[in-house]
């Protein structure tokens, strides 16, 4: 991991709400996150938990009536959450690439793979369309698709889901982008190709020196491919911290729960936990901390007031069981002053 | 796609089959042709020659058998009405009907999609509201309201255009046209936006819902996630996306347009097929009845198997077949 | 007394029942939507005079139109009330037989609505039943039945209820003809309308038709065919609403144009359609009147429902928007 001043991508208390009829829903709620260059991210929640709508909100493709209603967004150091739309679109594909849950619907079907690879390629770069075709053929081969001089002249119907993937895969990262979001890249696949994907994924951005945010509700995943990893609950960040650390150590009660709920080889026989309840609807998010009516251990406090994130060993953690802990640490996590524009 | 063009054709013979059986039946249980084609102080013996020269004393399947093969030659018999062989009153008809409906179609396609593009684009501008709420009342107006409003407005008070009959035709001998004259346009004006308000409002809200959907998908959010420029990503990928489904509904307005043609032709006189069915209709005129009947549905089967050679030039998803075995 | 006490009480419970309901309603979606749009509210308001005016004819139209004897043709061709050479007693001015055009319309109005309501009421009674069959039984069948909707649907309506219109006229003596007249043009509207209620019905009815409880009622004896009854129509009832709605804008305007080329109503009942038509000879001498308001009353009902149509269509899907 290259170490630089600033991270890749800096989310500051980030917050993306829906104005309906019973009022404004709230979605993502004061989301602060980072990602370093090179560096894997995943964000594990259930669905509904305001994963993806963070990823889109980031790339600025949120469907209306959704809304970046307050934080900000940097991309290497520039803010990129206020752009124009289309400075916004020369950012997307070029810095930030985006891979989607469904291979089947990702690609437009009246169109040659060929084609789909080489429009992008010459919408963020110089090269003529003899060029693009070129190198649309060694990233097909790049991506493990076999025989890519004729795969590139066929339609998307004609790939099995798995392969749809792969190509999906090399156009987010034909032009080099420096971050990837892959919202729930192997959902939609069959067991025994997600984990060819997911390696794939993995590889290639290592090579191609990406920064990855992989969202997904698959702790399996996680453990295996992040570097560190964002707990979401409600819209909001529940804990966040190294990979290693969170997994061992799962200081929020949500967090435990769900390790709880991964299966482990080598554990004594114990019966799989499972979290009581779900997940609130937007509507009905309770007070205080958003956990409280399912946490085993909460308090009074919890009903009533909000915990912020609050650094807890290397990890991070909004719950007021370490409030007395360590409460000088908070100071650094949430700056009181806004970050200078640099871009 | 072979089979499928075969399975096509199967199913238009089969259609063309039930309306000439329709058609048939009309003659058969209608009245008396007889009755119909000699005067009232015929006798016996002249009636019972006709009917042997014209095959009605054979069992009725014989009958239907030898009216397809009339059909397929074009004879269509004798107008009760006018006493001119069928076929013949058609073929001055036709030429005016399609002159018609083509000016019509094309005013209406030329005009409709482009607005259902912008409409379905941008979906809260102000103009599209306007656009569509004048589509709603122009779906609302029947033809022949519309054509009265103009003939009020343009013919009786301005004065500006003809009102009724077609002026101004020039005869090539195999066809007649109201193309190579100005007085031919001007009173073409009024009858082909009659004709054509009604279907392209109807296109420009189908064309505006389609694109609504299409912009809704997954692969055109995943454009925009490449960064591709707007334009690239609505009138590439989203427009042709929308086309297949346009052009169903482009076959199916054609077909319409030829019904309501019918009204358009009342209303202007204008001397075209429509006109001749509704007198037909009226004077129980049989021979032209089931003569329209089939020609009609002829047209719409011509129409459709159209429409589905299309679909293969524009979807490849039907063109070639799925392989899938790309493993992984 | 006691009977009185027995049906307050009854009263009470039921309504409890329909405040609950009215709660609900008052509460759900579609109401909140309906709230939210003045035009939908404006287009709910016309419709409800138009069909008030239609219904109360006989009672509240300033003269009976219908009555042939009351017609008087020293008032014939009567400019509206506000032109010079008027009547104020003819507030749309009068026709060539003196008849008076307000109260003609509003007989007229009484005619369109009632042959709209019935052939829609057909189309949808037996679109949903055959729709239900077509998916319930499958195989051939379906097959048969949805090639016919395909064909069908090619075919545009008025063309359809003109040929059929045309057909049975022929086939019946003039006489019965003229009788039935009403019926035929109700049924020829009908059948040029089935399709799209028998295309929804089925494609819910396949996926009702795989579930468990269709299954389990032919374990306890129940014809599955009556369950299936029970469990569709409540699942279409919301886009049967819709096409129903829009179908009734279409069947005005089949029947309005079908009267208008002089094949639709008999003349002793005449609707808007045949009023257009009527008044139309007279446009070029000047008598804009006769024609105008009626096609005026013709195109403010149908766009009323055509925007509630739409209006309920929105609502019931709000993807759709």
């Amino acid at each position: 991991m290259a170490e630089t001043n600033r991270p890749l991508l800096e989310v500051r208390n980030l917050r993306v709400d829906f104005p309906t009829r019973r009022g404004t829903l709230v979605a993502v709620d004061d989301v602060s996150f980072e990602i370093r260059e090179g560096e894997v991210l995943g964000v594990v929640g259930e669905s509904g938990a305001g994963k993806s709508l963070t990823g889109s909100a980031i790339i600025g493709l949120l469907e209306p009536p959704g809304r970046i209603a307050g934080g900000e967004v940097h991309l290497a150091g520039r803010r990129i959450d206020h752009l124009p739309p289309e400075q916004l679109r020369r950012i997307r594909g070029k810095e930030i690439g985006m891979v989607f849950q469904d291979p089947l619907t990702s690609l437009n079907p009246l169109y040659k793979v060929g084609r789909q690879l080489v429009e992008t390629l010459m919408t963020h770069t110089d090269l003529d369309e003899p060029a693009a075709r070129e190198k649309a053929i060694s990233l097909l081969a790049e991506v493990g698709i076999p025989s890519p001089e004729v795969r590139i002249d066929q339609y998307p119907h004609q790939f099995s889901g798995g392969m749809r993937q792969r190509v999906v895969i090399a156009l987010a990262l034909c032009v080099n982008p420096k971050l990837i979001i892959a919202d729930e890249p192997t959902t939609a696949l069959d067991v025994s190709i997600q984990a060819q994907i997911i390696g794939l994924l993995k590889r290639l951005c290592q090579e191609h020196g990406a920064a990855v945010m992989l969202i997904t509700h698959d702790m399996g995943v996680i453990a295996e491919t992040a570097d560190r990893v964002a707990v979401m609950y409600a819209g909001r960040l529940a804990e966040i911290g190294e990979v290693r650390e969170v997994i061992q150590k799962a200081r929020h009660p949500y967090t435990h729960g769900l390790m709880g709920s991964i299966p482990m080889i080598g554990q004594e026989a114990e019966e799989l936990k499972q979290i009581e309840g779900s997940m609130p609807r937007l509507t009905e998010i309770p007070n205080g901390c958003a956990f409280h009516p399912r946490c085993p251990q909460s308090q009074d406090r919890c009903r009533q007031d909000r915990p912020e994130l609050r650094s807890q060993g290397t990890s991070q953690v909004a719950c007021w069981l370490f409030d007395q802990a360590d409460a000088g640490a908070r100071s650094s996590t949430q700056p009181a002053t806004p970050l200078e524009e640099t871009g | 796609m072979f089979a499928f063009i075969v399975q096509r054709l199967l199913q238009a013979i089969v259609v063309m089959l039930s309306v000439a059986f329709v058609s048939f039946a009309l003659f058969q249980f209608v009245g008396d042709p007889i009755n119909n084609m000699v005067g009232q102080d015929a006798t016996e013996e002249q009636r019972q020659m006709l009917r042997e020269r014209l095959g009605l004393d054979q069992p009725w399947p014989l009958q239907f058998v030898s009216f397809v093969g009339n059909i397929a030659r074009g004879e269509f018999g004798m107008s009760y009405r006018v006493g001119i062989p069928v076929g013949q009153l058609i073929a001055d008809r036709l030429p005016a009907t399609i002159e018609l409906v083509l000016v019509s179609a094309l005013l209406a396609l030329a005009i409709g999609v482009p607005m259902g593009v912008y409409t379905g684009l941008n979906r809260n501008s102000w103009l599209s509201r306007l656009f569509l709420t004048v589509s709603l009342i122009g779906i609302s107006l029947p033809t022949f309201v519309i054509g009265i409003l103009l003939i009020l407005i343009f013919g009786v008070w301005l004065q500006w255009l003809p009102t009724f009959g077609r002026a101004g035709v020039v005869d090539l001998g195999w066809w007649t046209t109201s193309f190579l004259t100005v007085d031919g346009w001007r009173s073409l004006i009024m009858p082909s936006i009659t004709l054509a308000l009604f279907q392209l409002t109807l296109i420009m809200r189908l064309v505006r819902a389609e694109m609504l959907e299409v912009l809704r998908t997954d692969y055109i959010k995943f454009a925009r996630a490449r960064g591709l420029k707007s334009r690239a990503v609505h009138f590439g990928h989203a427009l042709k996306n929308t086309l297949v489904p346009v052009i169903t509904i482009t076959g199916l307005q054609i077909g319409s347009l030829l019904a309501f043609s019918i009204i358009t032709e009342t209303v202007f006189q204008w001397p075209g097929m429509g006109l001749l069915i509704l007198q037909a209709i009226q004077f129980v005129d049989i021979p032209v009845m089931s003569s329209y009947l089939v020609l009609i549905a002829f047209l719409f089967v011509v129409i459709n198997l159209v429409v589905d050679l299309l679909y293969f030039l524009v979807d490849p998803r039907l063109r070639i077949e799925t392989s899938g075995g790309g493993a992984h | 007394m006691k009977a009185e006490e027995e049906v307050l009480e009854v009263d009470s419970g039921t309504l409890a029942r329909t405040w609950d309901r009215i709660g609900r309603f008052l509460d759900s979606d579609i109401y909140y939507s309906f709230r939210q749009s003045p035009v939908t509210i404006f287009a709910f308001l016309v419709t409800l005079t138009l069909f008030l005016a239609a219904a109360l004819a006989p009672w509240v139209a300033p003269h009976q139109t219908l009555d042939v004897k009351t017609l008087d043709l020293m008032n014939a061709f009567l400019p509206p009330a506000w032109e010079p050479d008027s009547d104020p007693q003819f507030l749309l001015g009068t026709d060539d037989q003196g008849r008076d055009i307000f109260s003609a319309i509003m007989f007229g109005l009484q005619i369109s609505l009632g042959v709209g309501f019935a052939s829609v009421v057909v189309s949808a009674v037996f679109g949903t039943l055959l729709g239900l069959l077509s998916g319930y039984v499958g195989g051939r069948l379906d097959s048969f039945i949805m090639r016919v909707a395909d064909i069908q649907l090619t075919f545009p309506a008025i063309l359809i209820a003109l040929l059929i219109d045309g057909i049975v006229g022929s086939l019946l003596p003039k006489a019965a003809y003229n009788e039935l007249k009403l019926y035929v043009l109700v049924l020829a509207i009908a059948a040029s309308q089935w399709v799209n209620f028998a295309r929804t019905v089925r494609g819910s009815t396949l996926v009702e038709k795989n579930k468990e409880y269709v299954q389990a009622a032919r374990v306890i004896g129940v014809h599955p065919f009556w369950i299936m009854l029970r469990h569709v129509l409540p699942n279409v009832t919301g886009p049967v609403l819709v096409i129903a709605t829009l179908s009734l804008a279409l069947a005005i305007l089949t029947e309005a144009t079908l009267s208008f080329l002089g094949v639709g109503v008999p003349v002793t009942s005449p609707s808007l359609g045949t009023l257009i038509r009527i008044g139309q000879q007279y446009l070029f001498s000047g008598e804009w009147w006769m024609t105008i308001f009626p096609s005026l009353a013709l195109v403010i009902l149908v766009l009323a429902v055509n925007l509630l149509g739409d209006w309920l269509r929105d609502a019931l899907n709000p993807k759709l928007r």
